[in-house]
């Protein structure tokens, strides 16, 4: 890999717009995988306020803080923003700074298309956000937007519409290039089996990603010609049947939960072996368990409708589909914990955040295999079982990951190394605050309180109020990581090409911060 | 290496996108106040498709002077493959996604309001397609497959060979064939587009079938419609590709833009196929 | 009471099946767990490079993959065999002996006896927990949103179906204790069933968001003894022949409704 250096200084001799205006239309994969990164996490800190304050709302039985109706804007918000404004841009931004990095491309495939896909995202959070401020307020039937509830909706609900088409938009400019770039443009001698598996993980999601975002655009706009132009489509008096929105929705539902987790996979899949000194375990496995999930995540959707009442054989074909998605995911488990196996372990903030990110994800798994059993289904759905189930995989599944991944190429990224001790703060604090918030939620569920509800019997009291306490203490624990990050950015101990002993790959071959241009005469790789 | 090393082309910074995006808000926002029946909507929608149009020239307009300025070497050209491809299978899964909900309505959801446990909330509804449901108002009569349609699927049936017509005559140099194929197929599906929208002109005022029409006329014209909106689409494209033809842009090497609009234009026609055999005739 | 860490206690017999059949995953998820993540503290405690660890190469050993992929299939096709046989249970609305017609409304719900003793009875029920103990200008009650002014009645040990429909947006019956939850869609009906084992008065939500008042739309069902039975039925046809215009749903003028 000597061939590297060679791109690097020129490069700034082009007239760069500067200012504002570099940002607005640079062509460059890292200013735009850092503006996804730091637009997701304003994203996260607004999604995260909305969560709050449902928190705040359900500290005590009675209505004290919001009203029902306000509420359920809320709680649609916060899921809305938190899936497509925080945790999939998120992921979009690592794929833009560390894919052409891992496999020695000079940008992504379509660098202006790239610009335009992060630029896309503003406008639908405004779209998002704005619609608490139209009359009537934001949408209230869910993240999901269940008709014929989301029929009944004010213009927030057409708002969130507008704005789900030009995320979808986004994500599929954004799939296309990741898939372009990952199957196009690897260096030399980078056969696909020897990519590292984040860039395997990606390449999956993105066709996930093509696959199913233009199912979703084609559910919300049935809705909004439902809603505005006289169609029947989940109007039964027309024909129609609203179920068969959620057969739609859920088409997309389920791949996008993968859209969320794939990556983070991919992410600890980097870092364990980094930090265990020792190579992935299980390679070709890994890559063969990534695509069968993401296979037969198109076949498990109506798990989601157990209760609707489907006929007997569609409850088991369901059933059974969605419990193989195990056998997958133990693989991956399994072969994370071979990796770790015999290894010379250290255990810098991202290698604790992925081995939390192991351990309580596979929680979150168990709830989930739980869940797909469909007779058991009956009780859980719809409660708080099940939210504590997909905040152990999304919170503790894929935004951990993303926080073990932020460590772990922040010194590439800035230059500097980060707090290591804060970094550690950060991760004990948000694995107990974590566990406090949402452990409760399983007893709640179980015990028999609803989801979406302002309010509740006193028999529930008492694990809400140990949530509430939990989510406080875990916000406030997100404001480490912010002050870590601008700190790392503004100073710091250097960092060495190669901070992590155990690191492979090419992103550490390049100097870090990882110069404007990179590779862009391709390196050789053996 | 180096020495057959062709460096990526990686665009300058440019300005396009943010007017893209630019348009999508005022498309979006217009669009949600105009349905709402708050002014400017329309204005907004207007100024929006207007910002849209300027981006679409303008880009485009970018990647033909790069293209024709030689900048894009083989690996460009394969990446524009691959996404051209991946983009077609996008909007597969888009009309997937309506013809799932054609096939869910006539297989499941009909039958169960008529024949099923639901039946008896709707008495009297009987089983049948073309249906509005139990409760639609007015008559209609449906679209059959044997008029218009026919001859529509002869039109874009013709318009997908004058266009392999026309790649032939662009591989072989033949200028003409290549120009009077494209005219030809811009010509045929502008002719489809007359036709539709007579056809539909025809259901509205005629037939009394219409969106509203239950949900006959709702998957009617939203698969219907929403093809047309690609053959405009693809119409559209096949003139741009015309005029660079016309220009003296392409040689018989490269000259992916047309290779990737005539994908559209197949994919396009092997929808119709399928909306023919769908949507008219079962 | 156990009541607020697990599943209410079950009083039919597929509530007890489903009951069974989640003690049963959580044994086994945790035993797994417990084997999985006891073999990853032992590495995490054991293969530290501050103990002196040192890496060893190995990165593949098919023997223990192809395990590690059987093993979880044979025991999800433990898990699969009791389930399977539970949805066929569940699934059999057949010889009902009374067939009652939930209604979900925005938000309340309205009941039609439809077959069986009781034929012809109808109501609405609704939340009956006063505005002033929400808003805590009053204690709360110990069934507090969770009571109705008007409950289901139905005698013990008889097979019941429950049709379900809505009148607007999707609802969902739910009674924890008898293992049921049924959406309820404006202009179908689905059904469900349950046979009750035991007296008393078992509640339940609207599990399904359905607007604003969704969290403020219980179920209440009293099962009582035939003999009580008997009487509630009779009180309900006379109270009902009382108040001669009908008392029922108001929305019948929407057809979702009719029937
Ligand atoms: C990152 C997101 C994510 C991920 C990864 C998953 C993973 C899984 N989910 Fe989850 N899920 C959601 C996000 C996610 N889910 C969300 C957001 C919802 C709610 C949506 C809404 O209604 O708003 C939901 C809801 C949901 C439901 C519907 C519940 C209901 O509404 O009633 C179901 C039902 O089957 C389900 C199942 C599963 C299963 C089987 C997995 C599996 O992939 C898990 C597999 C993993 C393991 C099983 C653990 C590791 C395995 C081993 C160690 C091997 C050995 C194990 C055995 C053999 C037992 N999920
Ligand atoms: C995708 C990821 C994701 C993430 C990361 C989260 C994160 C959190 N979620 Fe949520 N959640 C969903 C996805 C997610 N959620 C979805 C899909 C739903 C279903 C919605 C529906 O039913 O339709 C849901 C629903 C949901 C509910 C159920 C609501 C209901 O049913 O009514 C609850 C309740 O407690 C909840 C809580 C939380 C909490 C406490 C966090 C915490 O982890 C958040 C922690 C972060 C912060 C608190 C931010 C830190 C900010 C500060 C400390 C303030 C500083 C501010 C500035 C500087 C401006 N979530
Ligand atoms: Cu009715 Cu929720
Ligand atoms: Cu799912």
């Amino acid at each position: 890999m000597s061939a590297v250096p060679h791109g690097l200084e020129h490069g700034h001799d082009h007239h760069q717009p500067s200012g504002l205006m570099r940002w607005i239309t640079t062509t460059n994969h890292k200013d735009i995988g850092t503006m996804y990164l730091i637009f997701s996490f304003i994203m996260f800190l607004s999604g995260g306020v909305m969560a709050l304050t449902i928190r705040a709302e359900l500290f005590q039985p009675g209505l004290q803080v919001v009203q029902p109706e306000f509420f359920n804007q809320l709680t649609t918000m916060h899921g809305l923003v938190m899936v497509f404004g925080a945790i999939m841009p998120a992921f979009v931004g690592f794929a833009n700074w560390q894919i052409p990095l891992m496999i020695g491309a000079s940008d992504m495939a379509f660098a202006r298309m790239n610009n335009w896909s992060f630029w896309l995202l503003p406008p639908a959070a405004l779209l998002l956000v704005g619609s608490f401020f139209v009359p009537g307020g934001a949408t209230a039937a869910g993240w999901t937007l269940y008709a014929p509830l989301s029929i009944q909706m004010g213009m927030g609900m057409d708002m969130a519409i507008f704005a789900v088409h030009i995320m979808g938009i986004s994500s599929i400019m954004g799939a296309i290039n990741i898939v372009v770039t990952v199957l196009n443009m690897r260096a030399p001698g980078m056969t696909l089996m020897k990519m590292p598996l984040f860039c395997w993980t990606w390449l999956i999601t993105a066709y996930l990603l093509i696959a199913v975002m233009p199912v979703l655009a084609g559910a919300v706009t049935m809705i909004l010609t439902d809603r505005h132009f006289g169609t029947s489509f989940f109007n039964a008096a027309g024909g129609g049947d609203p179920v068969l929105y959620q057969h739609v929705f859920w088409f997309f539902g389920h791949p996008e939960v993968y859209i969320m987790i794939l990556p983070a996979f991919g992410i600890v899949s980097q870092v364990i072996p980094t930090f265990a000194r020792k190579p992935l375990f299980g390679y070709a496995s890994m890559v063969y368990a990534t695509a069968s999930i993401a296979i037969l995540s198109f076949v498990v959707w109506a798990h989601h409708m157990f209760t609707t009442g489907m006929p007997v054989t569609g409850t088991l074909f369901f059933m059974y589909a969605t419990m193989l998605i195990a056998v997958p995911t133990g693989v991956k488990v399994f072969n994370w914990i071979a990796t770790m196996w015999r290894g010379s372990m250290t255990f810098e903030t991202p290698m604790l955040f992925s081995v939390g990110f192991l351990f309580v994800f596979t929680m979150g798994g168990f709830t989930g295999l739980m869940c797909a059993i469909a007779p058991a289904d009956i009780q859980y759905q719809d409660t708080y079982f099940v939210v504590a189930h997909f905040h152990y995989v999304l919170v503790a599944g894929s935004l951990f990951a993303l926080f073990s991944g932020a460590y772990y190429w922040l010194p590439k990224w800035t230059g500097h190394m980060y707090d290591e001790r804060l970094g550690k703060v950060h991760f004990w604090c948000s694995i107990i605050f974590f566990n406090i918030t949402f452990f409760p939620m399983h007893f709640l569920g179980l015990a028999g309180m609803p989801r979406r509800i302002p309010d509740y019997n006193p028999m529930f009291a008492d694990f809400n109020a140990m949530a509430t306490i939990g989510a406080f203490g875990f916000g406030f624990s997100q404001l480490i990581l912010l002050y870590v990050v601008i700190k790392c950015v503004r100073g710091g101990e250097k960092a060495a090409a190669k901070p992590w002993e155990g690191a492979e790959g090419l992103e550490w071959t390049v100097p870090s911060p990882a110069p404007y241009h990179t590779f862009e005469e391709p390196p050789v790789v053996r | 290496m180096s020495s057959t090393f062709e460096k990526y082309f990686v665009p300058e910074p440019s300005h396009f996108p943010i007017f893209g995006s630019a348009a999508l808000l005022l498309i979006g926002s217009g669009a949600a106040m105009w349905l709402n029946r708050v002014s400017p909507g329309s204005w907004m929608v207007a100024a929006g498709f207007a910002t849209l149009i300027y981006m679409l020239f303008g880009w485009f307009g970018q990647v033909i002077r790069e293209s024709e300025g030689g900048k894009y070497g083989k690996q460009v050209d394969k990446s524009f493959r691959w996404s051209m491809g991946w983009f077609i299978f996008s909007e597969v899964m888009f009309f997937a996604a309506f013809f799932g909900v054609l096939f869910y309505v006539r297989v499941l959801a009909i039958p169960e309001l008529s024949e099923g446990k639901s039946a008896m909330l709707w008495e009297g509804f009987q089983r049948a397609w073309p249906s509005g449901g139990p409760l639609v108002e007015e008559a209609f009569s449906p679209m059959h497959a044997w008029g218009i349609p026919a001859i529509n699927t002869l039109i874009l049936l013709t318009s997908g060979a004058t266009l392999t017509w026309a790649h032939w005559g662009l591989l072989k140099g033949a200028r003409g064939q290549l120009i009077n194929g494209l005219a030809l197929t811009v010509l045929l599906g502008v002719i489809f587009l007359g036709l539709q929208a007579y056809e539909y002109s025809h259901a509205y005022h005629e037939m009394n079938l219409k969106l509203s029409s239950g949900i006959y006329g709702s998957t009617f014209f939203m698969l219907t419609g929403f093809h047309g909106m690609h053959v405009t689409i693809g119409a559209t494209m096949l003139t741009v590709i015309l005029v660079r033809c016309l220009k003296g842009h392409f040689t018989a090497e490269r000259h992916f833009a047309f290779e990737a609009v005539a994908w559209y234009w197949h994919f396009v026609d092997v929808v119709w196929l399928f909306l023919f055999v769908v949507v008219y005739w079962l | 009471s156990d009541a607020r860490y697990n599943l209410q206690t079950p009083v039919t017999g597929i509530a007890e099946q489903i009951h069974g059949m989640h003690m049963l995953m959580l044994l086994i998820c945790l035993v797994i767990f417990v084997a999985v993540f006891g073999v990853m503290f032992w590495s995490v405690f054991k293969h530290r490079k501050s103990k002196g660890a040192v890496a060893a190469h190995f990165h593949e050993n098919t023997a223990v993959e192809i395990a590690w992929t059987v093993v979880p299939v044979l025991i999800l096709l433990g898990m699969a065999y009791p389930a399977t046989k539970t949805v066929i249970a569940m699934k059999d609305t057949s010889n009902p002996d009374i067939t009652i017609k939930a209604t979900g409304y925005q938000w309340m719900w309205g009941y039609d006896y439809l077959k069986g003793e009781g034929e012809g009875v109808r109501f609405v029920s609704m939340m009956s927990t006063p505005r002033e103990q929400i808003e805590g200008a009053a204690a709360k009650g110990p069934n507090y949103l969770l009571e109705v002014d008007n409950p289901v009645v139905v005698p013990v040990g008889k097979k019941i179906r429950i049709l379900t429909t809505a009148n607007d947006v999707i609802h969902s019956w739910w009674v924890p204790a008898f293992g049921v939850k049924q959406d309820a869609i404006p202009g179908f009906i689905r059904d469900t069933w349950f046979r009750a084992e035991q007296e008393g008065v078992y509640r339940g939500n609207c599990a399904e968001l359905c607007g604003k008042e969704h969290g403020f739309m219980p179920i209440e069902v009293h099962v009582v003894s035939a003999e009580k039975y008997a009487e509630w039925v009779a009180a309900q046809k006379k109270r009902m022949a009382e108040q001669a215009q009908p008392a029922a749903p108001q929305a019948s003028a929407n057809p979702a409704t009719a029937g």
